[in-house]
């Protein structure tokens, strides 16, 4: 069964329609990759999906559980936002990590905070922050930063800054991770690293949705691809299928502009 | 004679510094609160924060010192401060409280609207609640970049203290302007502009500790 049923998804800036009818759904341990032009809606949708955005209409259910009803679209008290929330990761363009805090910090912030919310929280304080350091410093480790984690985000690189933020990311263990263009505001000589870490996490069977420009990384890591245009689904499937062979005007279109792109 | 001076215009400091402490005490919370009202999305708080904070910055101190101290007595028949000093020094504080609150609010107001809304959506798709949000990601970023403009407001205000006078409270330029009146003499005036340059001048050292201590994050 899919981990995620999205369906007939609208949403409207005032009068101008950002997204309309959007559907699909998303296998477990699959990675989907959104690929369009500037203003097709990708990001609209990424947002819809972690809340940040509240679609006019439709449904997004991951589980099998309804977390969004556009019939019914009070999202309910913030605790229930917050609970719905974790259910998906996020991985900012501009990483948005936290100025003040170290990489570690920055990891370990959320984790903490639900944490408070334990009752057994207060009697093994120690234990529990420890515990959730460990788990911090690993994800660190593994994002290839074990010796950055006292570094402040100013002190690190762009590369490095993204690859904390996914870590950040994956410190919930959320169901679904999301990417919205992940290295769109890296040096091109940083893209690769964060790439690598992404790709890193499709083989272990990482849940995602990949918002992105770089092509050939969507065809080799995708499972899945979405082509978006205008707000609407103009073409979706098998990730080498839509890149290599596009069967829809507009996305070989699309494709070819990005090959004269990729030749300068 | 120097030394009766400088202990007389002492005593003055000490009041001076009461209105300055109390007014900062009480004027940065009710800023903050303000500056959270005037985003709040309710229509009607917004607009009365904005009346306030135009009636407020629109009219010289000195005339809403003298509102707050004499009005009740003018208008309600009934003088709510008592006629002593500390009466004089606690409706300063009060005057220069809302006049400041309102300056401050508009400060914090940039500091919290300068801080990215990428900082909030951060904490937001992380299941942080709203007070987490602002109390762990917002007010650091913000109080970093309110720390100069605040400095500023915060050595005016030394410097207001001396508008207490005109409600004869004893403060240290009155201190100073007594001995024209008692001694005849001029220079005890002139002489408490020293006093406030260093009140200035260690206040100037505390904001550059700040800004350094907070100089670890960008």
């Amino acid at each position: 069964m899919a981990i995620l049923e999205v369906s007939h998804i609208e949403k409207h800036f005032g009068n101008t329609k950002v997204l309309e009818d959007v559907s699909f759904s998303l296998e477990e341990g699959k990675a989907l990759a959104i690929i369009g032009s500037s203003g097709s809606g990708k990001t609209t949708l990424l947002r819809c999906l972690n809340f940040l955005e509240a679609p006019d209409q439709g449904t997004i259910s991951v589980k099998g559980e309804v977390l969004f009803d556009g019939s019914a679209p009070h999202v309910g008290r913030e605790k229930e936002l917050r609970k719905k929330r974790l259910h998906f990761g996020m991985v900012f363009q501009s990483f948005h990590l936290f100025p003040q805090y170290t990489a570690l910090e920055n990891v370990m912030l959320a984790e903490e905070m639900l944490a408070k919310e334990r009752e057994d929280y207060k009697s093994n304080k120690r234990e529990i922050q420890e515990e959730i350091r460990k788990h911090s410093l690993g994800l660190l480790a593994q994002m290839g930063l074990a010796e950055r984690t006292g570094h402040y985000p100013h002190q690190l690189s762009g590369g490095q800054q993204q690859r904390v933020a996914i870590a950040r990311a994956l410190a919930l263990k959320p169901d679904i991770l999301c990417f919205d263009e992940p290295t769109s505001a890296l040096d091109p000589e940083l893209t690769g690293e964060v790439l690598r870490v992404i790709r890193g996490l499709a083989e272990q069977n990482t849940t995602m949705i990949i918002v992105t420009h770089e092509m050939a990384f969507a065809r080799d890591v995708a499972d899945q691809v979405i082509f978006m245009d205008g707000g609407v689904i103009v073409e979706a499937g098998e990730s080498r299928q839509v890149i290599d062979h596009p069967r829809e005007e507009r996305t070989k279109q699309f494709l070819s502009r990005y090959k004269c792109e990729g030749n300068h | 004679m120097f030394w009766t001076v400088t202990l007389e215009l002492l005593n003055g400091l000490s009041t001076t510094f009461q209105i300055f402490i109390f007014t900062l005490i009480f004027a940065l919370p009710l800023g903050l609160l303000m500056a959270l009202g005037t985003m709040n999305k309710c229509k009607p708080l917004r607009f009365l924060l904005q009346v306030l904070v135009w009636v407020i910055r629109g009219t010289p101190l000195m005339l809403q010192l003298i509102i707050i101290f004499y009005g009740p007595g003018l208008w309600l028949g009934h003088n709510i401060w008592n006629g002593n000093e500390a009466g004089r020094i606690t409706a300063t504080v009060v005057a220069f409280s809302i006049n400041y609150a309102c300056y401050f609010s508009v400060i914090f107001r940039g500091g919290i609207e300068g801080v990215p809304v990428g900082q909030r959506e951060a904490g937001q798709v992380l299941g942080m609640t709203r007070g987490q949000i602002f109390f762990k990601i917002t007010l650091l970023q913000m109080v970093k970049r309110v720390v100069p403009p605040l400095s500023n407001e915060i050595i005016t205000l030394v410097k207001d203290t001396s508008l207490a006078r005109i409600i004869a409270a004893y403060e240290l330029t009155f201190a100073g302007y007594s001995f024209m009146k008692s001694a005849g003499i001029t220079w005890p005036l002139f002489y408490t502009g020293v006093f406030y340059l260093i009140f200035v001048g260690l206040l100037t050292l505390l904001f550059n500790y700040i800004e350094k201590k907070l100089s670890y994050f960008r």
